[in-house]
């Protein structure tokens, strides 16, 4: 019976490892953040050096401070999420079901942008939109926006610039479980007398429920700690609580708070997340 | 075929006909609009790779092809290029290797653990990346570790090792167990059933794993700042220039990056359906 | 490489096999011996166990309790790739990234066979598909996927060929024909095959014994004439073909007879045709066994009267009658269209009649509906 004993042992094997890495590079360093976060800098000692003095108020403080970017954070990313959900699912119906031959070549097309870095993409956008693009001075002279509007260093333009970025993570997943939906469900439905508005609501678009939840998440997670679409394409007046946590840790040299921050960061995401996919009752993410 | 008109089949109205096209390829034009919007930006990084800027790559100045002739000419943009493949490298075989092991033990094993495994490869995507770059970065300080080449290295396998997982698992999960048992039928022990079946069936998962890591890595910034200390990757190097003005031959890159890619995909659907065609 | 080189030969003998899965079992202490060279069928419905005695004896599956033996050899224990032992699977598994050759040749490569060359070729002719050698499995249609299946198997001229639902994926027309080419090819290559299916109609066709099993256990064991004119159970009256169950008594005995009481009217069997233990019993007659007469017209053997038409079906090359008896049970009588025309309409009073020898009896406590329930065309997703 040595295979017996194999077979109960060769997954753990084959774990130990990977998690081993992910123990010691993912469990450990949030570990350690989560009591970095209460600590008080040393009386007297360096800037950076600091002990455990249990200080919970850390949380309260960075909190309050901060309250607007954390709101900020949440809406930009529900508004970029919700954007991104506009124009990623009639993409991915068009590539599931209208493409035909062109199938396999528009889904290498949405994944394209990716090798062109992101922060260059990002930039870009930033130069098209500025003063010195051709999108300004355009509007201007037809009059669509005043004449001292301007497109970047606002929240349209952050909002914006994540829902582009976040666009592939959106459509792959809805292309996934579209493409999976027989057309034929959609043909009995409108042979059952629903029309197409009925048919999209009552079966395509329960039917890809996975889909949108994977990407409405792959989209929203980056979005709310996302701190470079801000601070590419908008101004002091737009900043997320990425931006705060970034400056805390490279400027301002405060590793507590900023400790703080990205742990209510995580667990409000984790919260989020967790009630998400309980209501849309889906369990293939995982 | 010479079919007189016949006037007694009724004719549609042609406005009626104009909104019925209209309707039905109502979703066509919107993915066009889609498609446009993903591609402006590319289409601009591309054309401002040709222009005869200088030093700040803001404005038009004129075509020119020295940028591609020379696109190491701008200073540090060819020893970014060069960290960011090598950590993309090493990340990506650290990560898939590990990675494939764990969707194996997970995709094909039913153990003690098995969702709870789960939860901690689903963990690190749901962590906002701020978070895992902030958080190792505080972990390597504790250990009075510098950061640095190994420490970007060690940031990009772990947030790849769940893509990898992912996307194993998935290829995993499609294959029919009933090869596997085939295999063993015929003679082929429990280890040569996994290189001669089971390996080849997953292999394209791999692969696609393997990508997708590197492609990750490579266009990574948030955690790479975080852990790269003095080090400089292409990504970093955009961002801290972009305040005094990005080079065009980071255009340059940026574009040929993307051509090679798309270059390698249309390759290997070609040599895909080559292979379906010769019968 | 596995060592299969001494293939052990002979009978394949289960010895009190039972397997079960948590609270649910699979197979109940089920013993049977396959003797060497015969076309086996292991028939039942969904879930009846077929599958999982089928996997067991390849080695996919090991027993809870009991033993296999391969003529003298234990193979309980063996792994699937040190029994000499090979299956065609349920939709084929044929290996997608390998070539048909490189298939076929996969089981003769593993047991360090150098030079395949000849034997695919010559297993390929036996299959009529030479010219397929290179393609791939995707390329090819079902009907030709199922003989690759077949070759691959038995290239390795296996002591025990085991086939699971092989033709259950095919169309009708083409599952009839490779019914017959299976057959053939067995008596060609003179292997012992052990077939699992659901389709009472294949196993029939098939085999040299079937063993019809139900819950996990064999209901009755036999040669398709044998289990269809005598079956020992409703379930395997009903599974095997239709049949009309009468509740009876026993009366007594004439000689080798019996006298049965049916509702009134008495009827003779042999005696050697009952399974009944006590004097309550169900007559059992096939719908073709039974002929209809006009009331008055002279019958010969037993004969129930009283019955009405309530329903004329016909199909082509019988006849279907439904006739209400006057216990208030319809039983169905095929007869043949030997003149073309249907003789008796709906609403006719009739007698019905057949010869004594066709009654088979059951136990008075059987379960009339048991074998009816299951529908033998859904696919055994065991």
């Amino acid at each position: 019976m040595s295979n017996v004993l194999t077979k109960v042992k060769l997954p753990y094997l084959l774990l130990l490892p990977g998690f081993l890495f992910l123990f010691t590079f993912f469990i450990l360093p949030i570990v350690n953040l989560a009591q970095t976060s209460t600590q008080t800098p040393i009386a007297g000692g360096d800037t950076g050096q600091y002990e455990q003095t249990l200080q919970f108020s850390n949380y309260i403080t960075a909190f309050t401070e901060n309250k607007e970017q954390f709101a900020r954070s949440f809406v930009f990313a529900l508004c970029a999420t919700i954007l991104a959900l506009a124009i990623a699912y009639p993409l991915a119906y068009a590539i599931a079901f209208k493409a035909g031959k062109l199938k396999n070549f528009l889904l290498v097309l949405v994944v394209a942008p990716f090798f062109v870095s992101f922060l260059l993409r990002t930039i870009a956008w930033k130069q098209i939109l500025g003063e010195e693009g051709f999108v300004v001075p355009t509007l201007r002279n037809i009059g669509i926006i005043g004449q001292s509007t301007t497109l970047t260093s606002t929240s349209f333009a952050v909002v914006m610039g994540m829902t582009y970025n976040f666009l592939p993570f959106m459509t792959l997943p809805l292309y996934a479980s579209l493409e999976r939906i027989d057309p034929r469900t959609m043909e009995a439905s409108g042979d059952l007398y629903a029309n197409g508005i009925t048919t999209f609501r009552k079966v395509t678009l329960p039917l890809s429920m996975p889909g949108v939840v994977a990407g409405t998440l792959l989209t929203f997670i980056p979005a709310a700690g996302d701190y470079v679409n801000a601070a590419i394409l908008g101004s002091p007046n737009t900043k997320m609580i990425g931006n705060v946590i970034e400056s805390r840790y490279f400027k301002i040299v405060d590793y507590p708070t900023a400790a703080a921050l990205s742990f209510t960061l995580m667990a409000a995401i984790l919260i989020l997340v967790t009630l998400y996919i309980r209501k849309a009752g889906t369990e293939e993410l995982v | 075929m010479n079919k007189q008109k016949d006037a007694t089949i009724p004719t549609i109205p042609a406005k009626a006909r104009l909104s019925r096209w209209f309707g039905r390829n109502l979703i066509r034009i919107y993915a066009v609009f889609g498609f446009t919007y993903l591609f402006i930006p590319v289409l601009y990084t591309f054309a401002f790779s040709f222009n005869d800027s200088g030093k700040s790559n803001l404005i038009w100045k004129g075509f020119t092809l020295d940028n591609w002739k020379n696109p190491c000419g701008a200073p540090e943009v060819c020893a970014a290029l060069g960290n960011s493949i090598k950590i993309g490298l090493l990340a990506t075989v650290f990560s898939t290797i590990l990675g494939t092991m764990i969707a194996f033990a997970i995709g094909r094993y039913a153990f003690k653990g098995r969702s709870s495994s789960n939860l901690l490869i689903f963990l690190p995507m749901a962590t906002p990346e701020i978070v895992l770059g902030a958080s190792l970065l505080s972990l390597f300080l504790v250990f009075h570790i510098n950061p640095g080449f190994w420490p970007t290295v060690i940031a990009h396998v772990m947030f790849c090792i769940s893509f990898v997982v992912v996307t194993v698992k998935a290829r995993i999960a499609s294959l029919d167990p009933r090869l596997e048992q085939a295999a063993m039928d015929l003679y082929a022990n429990e280890l040569e059933t996994f290189r001669r079946v089971t390996l080849p069936l997953v292999a394209p998962g791999i692969a696609g794993a393997a990508l997708l890591a590197f492609s990750l890595s490579f266009d990574d910034f948030i955690i790479t700042n975080f852990n790269s200390g003095t080090l400089k990757t292409f990504p970093e190097f955009v961002y801290t220039s972009a305040a005094r003005g990005i080079p065009a031959q980071a255009n340059v890159i940026g574009s040929a990056m993307f051509i090679l890619a798309l270059l390698i995909v249309i390759a290997g659907q070609f040599v895909g359906r080559r292979v379906k065609v010769s019968k | 490489m596995a060592d299969v080189s001494s293939a052990t030969h002979g009978d394949l003998r289960l010895t009190r096999i039972t397997k079960t899965y948590g609270d649910f079992t699979a197979v109940n202490d089920l013993s049977l011996t396959i003797p060497e060279g015969s076309f086996f069928a292991l028939l039942g419905p969904s879930g009846c166990g077929k599958t999982t005695t089928l996997r067991m004896i390849a080695g996919l599956e090991e027993p809870t309790v009991g033993s296999i033996h391969l003529g003298a050899t234990d193979i309980t224990t063996k792994r699937p790739y040190q029994r000499p032992i090979n299956t065609v699977f349920q939709n084929y598994a044929l290996f997608p990234h390998l070539t048909i050759f490189e298939n076929i040749a996969f089981g003769l490569r593993r047991r360090g066979i150098k030079d395949v060359t000849a034997d695919v070729n010559k297993v390929l002719d036996l299959v009529e598909l030479p010219h397929l050698a290179q393609r791939k499995p995707t390329q090819l249609s079902g009907g030709q996927q199922q003989r690759i299946a077949l070759a691959r198997a038995i290239v390795n001229r296996p002591a025990l060929l085991l086939l699971d639902e092989p033709l259950g994926a095919l169309d009708l027309k083409l599952r009839r024909q490779m019914q017959i080419e299976l057959k053939w090819i067995q008596r060609e290559v003179g292997l012992t095959f052990v077939h699992v299916t659901h389709d009472q109609e294949e196993a029939m066709t098939m085999a040299d014994t079937i063993a019809v099993m139900n819950e996990g256990e064999i209901e009755q064991m036999g040669s398709p004439a044998d289990l269809y004119d005598n079956p020992g159970t409703a379930f395997v009256a009903n599974f095997l073909g239709q049949s009309n169950l009468i509740k009876g008594r026993i009366e007594g005995t004439d000689g080798d007879n019996l006298v049965v009481d049916l509702f009134g009217q008495k009827i003779s069997m042999p005696k050697n045709r009952s399974h009944a233990v006590d004097k309550s019993m169900y007559a059992g007659i096939r719908p073709e066994k039974f002929r209809i007469s006009l009331v008055g017209t002279p019958t010969r053997g037993n004969t129930l009267t009283g019955g009405r038409i309530e329903d004329v079906s016909y199909i082509g090359v019988s006849t279907q009658y439904q006739v209400l008896m006057p216990w208030g049970q319809e039983v169905m009588v095929f007869e043949q269209n030997d003149d073309g025309v249907p003789p008796f309409d709906k609403g006719d009073e009739v007698v019905i009649s057949w010869e004594p020898n066709f009654t088979f009896a059951l136990r008075g406590d059987d379960d009339v509906e048991a074998g009816l329930e299951v529908n033998p065309e859904e696919l055994d997703e065991e």
